[in-house]
């Protein structure tokens, strides 16, 4: 987040509105009859603009067809830091709530004195403001330059739930029609007048350096334009894209490299062996509990490094002209990009504006911003004409930070009367965050391969509550005794950042299979036994939910080749409560037939947003738990295109239905990365239901099934 | 040198070498940013068109051998200001999150469409496993063809 520093404490305003206190950061009331919108959060797939225009829409009491969003950019957008942990209802939402309550409030003052009337006397519908004498004004005759040119006062209430009506229908998406007719829609379909077209030649692995290359051979190639070559970062300008692709496959074939072998074995258990930072996060004691101790378990659980894998390879476009930078860039953030940037290039930040355009789909720290310097340091050779980058297929997946391979370790004690009278958690991983404008360092790729290069900075966590590999590993369950520690492996052999939920995948995952494992050793069914050790409220909801939606039977069993089974969590433990039911079909693979889940995120925006988001959450962690696995060899990064990572296809997803428990007088929770978590452990528990057998290590492949029944 | 492609029904001349993927030449010569870079190995689906009734990926077709050939891009599917039953059926499903896949699985299930209006579940899944999505939108998309055929005008454009 963007803390400024205050030199008087201020009001607390709410969201990202409390570092961007000015109105007109937020919104513009035009005299054409529309309102242009500021967003500081990005759209990445996830339907947030929509969102935006609905909160906007609402308390300005204007219909939705009259808003208009701006792109985010560095030029005038607040700054809203990064778009990620399924806040962005509640920082950027909840900022423009009040920016857009105070901008009506402001207009019907001044409608209040043209009209002659009091503010009692006012109605507004669609921006037309009607006093009861009758007489009226619009919005756009009212607004001027200096109406919002003011901060905010958190003296205006947004509008009570019960006079809602916009936010809490499903408003279709604003972005679909684009998309489904093939307008441009993405930072790949970016073109300006002159473009070039830029491919960058990464290193065969991560410890290599480039020892040798006949650049004369490159520069003679057709319609190359220029061969950037500074230390070990080699890249290719040509006048057309397939140019640009033909000499980057000459590169290739030509370039010598002094590679090193550092990569550790492919099962994630090195982890154990490696130098960590061990840290107890949360702990509870009852002597008296612990002594009612009779039945112990232990378990060890698994993930390998898993890659975003979007569909779309990373893609931007920079110029350099005069000494500045523009970049469009599908980055997360944009400002934290621009710090990075300016660190790299020797430029001031006002030197750099950044633009954001929307990317394929994206699910954390991917190479958006990596792409992003590639493009600026192309730019500088051919001042003047912008240079589109996009990643190859192989480069992306060999080189956009991974989710964190990660081991996690439990154990649990029953008592007599099958009730969990000790529990402990031990995470072993590498930090899920490394993104821009850290503590030190860039993180940014290319700039640790420059002649002068940038180091990385120090990799790390965000910090608990919300928590990164540890994110999730203090359970919701109430346990007399317990013990949850973090085992935070720094040197990382490849790198990592996050991917939706960071270690919550994992985290729960674990402790939703070995609820599972102690419920069978205490001879319960799973859903009672969670319900027993959990007094919040809303999470016995959502299990209650999703029981009830999937017709669960009390102590049902597979049959041999089909079962199900449950997981549940509230994503970082503050945000929203999920729980998911999943049915598999083990014959030559396993197969996720349905899967069911319960949703509350409290207030909700855009309900169909919400389960659209759920919906996929489910799906995509089906594919992450059944079949991905970043390979790798001693040097490198093996798995290199759909045939060596596959992931879930047509023929394999599953049917999914969402139940959405709308509390409309609670904050919003925040729903992106919910499902992820519970669905892992949905799966592993259906597994186990359907062959009697327990897979602890993901990703859940056929010959780990055969391992484990024989 | 010069090659003449069909593209939506109208003819085109574009000077590339003829090993050039019609990818590029759909995207840089002819503006239809629609068609999409994924893979470049036809793993994804992502840039499917359909040539001569056939769904086909455009990343590592040579443009030469789509010459003279009906080419199909999703600009293509609207029709007299109307969009095809496909296109409004994503629309009415809000089938996509970042909708990156979307116009190639538009115009595989088109091919499809087009072949067989009434294709089973199983032959519409089987129609689609060329075709990636990472957001997982697998089950919108499936009850968007599903409405256009169940409509009964899936092959109308």
């Amino acid at each position: 987040m963007s803390e400024q520093p205050q030199s008087a404490p201020q009001r607390q305003l709410p969201g990202s509105l409390h570092t961007n206190r000015r109105l007109d950061r937020w919104l513009r009331i035009n005299a054409d009859g529309t309102v242009t919108v500021f967003p500081g959060k990005v759209e990445i797939g996830q339907g947030i603009l929509t969102a935006l225009s609905q909160i906007a829409a609402e308390e300005l009491d204007v219909g939705l067809a009259r808003i208009r969003l701006a792109p985010s950019a560095t030029a005038y957008s607040p700054d809203e830091g990064i778009t990620s942990g399924s806040r962005s209802i509640q920082e950027g939402g909840l900022a423009l709530r009040q920016a857009a309550a105070e901008a009506r409030d402001l207009l019907l003052q001044r409608a209040a004195a043209r009209l002659g009337a009091s503010l009692e006397q006012l109605t507004v519908h669609d921006g037309r403001v009607t006093a009861r004498s009758g007489g009226s004004v619009t919005y756009w005759e009212l607004a001027s330059e200096d109406l919002l040119a003011r901060e905010a006062t958190g003296d205006v209430a947004p509008k009570a739930p019960s006079q809602h009506e916009v936010i809490g229908t499903s408003a279709p998406r604003g972005d679909i029609p684009a998309k489904v007719t093939g307008a441009p829609s993405y930072v790949q379909d970016l073109e300006l007048p002159g473009m070039l077209h830029g491919r960058v030649v990464r290193p065969p692995g991560p410890g290599a350096e480039l020892t040798g290359l006949d650049e004369v051979e490159l520069r003679e190639m057709p319609g190359v334009v220029a061969v950037v070559r500074d230390g070990s970062f080699l890249a290719v300008i040509a006048e057309r894209e397939e140019q640009a692709i033909r000499a980057l496959n000459r590169a290739r074939r030509i370039a010598q490299w002094r590679e090193t072998a550092a990569l550790p074995e492919p099962d994630p258990r090195y982890l154990l062996r490696a130098e960590a930072k061990t840290e107890v996060i949360s702990e509870k004691s009852d002597e008296t509990a612990a002594q009612r101790a009779r039945t112990r378990l232990e378990a060890e659980y698994t993930r390998p490094f898993v890659a975003h894998a979007s569909l779309g390879p990373s893609c931007a476009v920079a110029r350099f002209e005069d000494g500045r930078y523009s970049v469009w860039t599908h980055s997360q953030g944009i400002y934290p990009l621009r710090t990075d940037l300016s660190k790299v290039l020797g430029v001031p930040q006002e030197a750099i504006v950044v633009t954001h355009v929307e990317g394929a789909g994206c699910y954390g720290h991917n190479g958006a911003d990596d792409v992003a310097l590639d493009a600026a340091l192309l730019a500088r050779a051919v001042p003047g004409r912008p240079v589109r980058v996009q990643w190859m297929r192989e480069d992306e997946f060999g080189w956009e930070p991974f989710g964190s391979a990660m081991v996690v370790r439990m154990s649990g004690e029953l008592d007599g009367e099958g009730r969990i009278a000790n529990w402990t958690h031990d995470v072993w991983s590498h930090g899920h965050s490394t993104r821009p404008a850290g503590k030190d360092g860039a993180n940014l790729l290319a700039a640790w391969y420059l002649e002068r290069p940038v180091p990385a900075a120090t990799p790390g966590n965000p910090g608990l509550p919300a928590g990164g590999s540890h994110r999730n590993a203090i359970p919701l369950y109430e346990f007399p005794n317990q013990r949850v520690a973090n085992h935070l492996v720094l040197k990382a052999p490849l790198r990592t950042s996050a991917l939706r939920s960071l270690g919550g995948h994992v985290n729960v995952f674990a402790i939703e299979s070995f609820m599972d494992e102690l419920a069978a050793a205490a001879g319960a069914d799973p859903v009672e036994f969670r319900l027993r050790h959990l007094k919040d409220a809303r999470a016995r909801g959502v299990i209650e939910a999703v029981a009830a939606k999937a017709g669960w039977v009390r102590g049902e069993k597979g049959d041999g080749a089909r079962g199900r089974g449950i997981g549940f969590a509230r994503y970082k433990n503050l945000g929203c409560y999920v729980a998911v039911v999943a049915e598999v079909d083990i014959g030559n693979e396993i197969r996720v037939r349905r899967a069911w889940a319960a949703v509350d995120a409290g207030l909700v925006i855009n309900p169909d947003g919400v389960v659209n988001q759920i919906e996929g959450g489910m799906i995509q962690t089906a594919s992450w738990t059944l079949k991905e696995r970043v390979q790798y060899d001693r040097a490198s990064v093996t798995s290199r295109n759909w045939d060596e990572y596959p992931i879930l296809t047509f023929e394999e997803a599953p049917e999914v239905e969402v139940v959405l428990i709308n509390r409309p007088a609670d904050p919003p929770l925040g729903a992106g990365e919910g499902a992820q978590g519970p669905t892992a452990a949905a799966i592993g528990n259906a597994i186990h239901s359907a062959m009697g057998v327990r897979l602890r290590d993901m990703p859940f492949t056929r010959e780990r099934v055969l391992a484990a029944l024989a | 040198m010069a090659i003449q492609l069909i593209v939506n029904g109208g003819a085109h001349e574009v000077a590339a070498e003829p090993e050039t993927p019609l990818l590029y030449v759909l995207r840089n010569d002819l503006k239809l940013k629609g068609t999409r870079f994924g893979c470049g190995h036809g793993q994804c689906g992502a840039c499917t068109v359909v040539i001569d009734g056939k769904a086909v990926q455009s990343c590592d077709l040579p443009v030469s051998a789509a010459a003279g050939k009906a080419i199909t891009t999703v600009e293509g599917l609207a029709a007299d200001g109307r969009l095809h039953p496909l296109q409004q059926a994503f629309i009415a499903e809000q089938a996509a999150q970042c909708g990156y896949c979307v116009s190639g699985i538009i115009m595989a299930a088109k091919a499809l469409l087009d072949a067989k209006p009434k294709p089973s579940e199983a032959e519409i899944r089987t129609a689609l496993k060329g075709n990636l999505c990472r957001c997982g939108t697998h089950h919108r998309i499936l009850r968007a063809i599903r409405r256009v055929v169940e409509g009964g005008n899936g092959g109308a454009a």
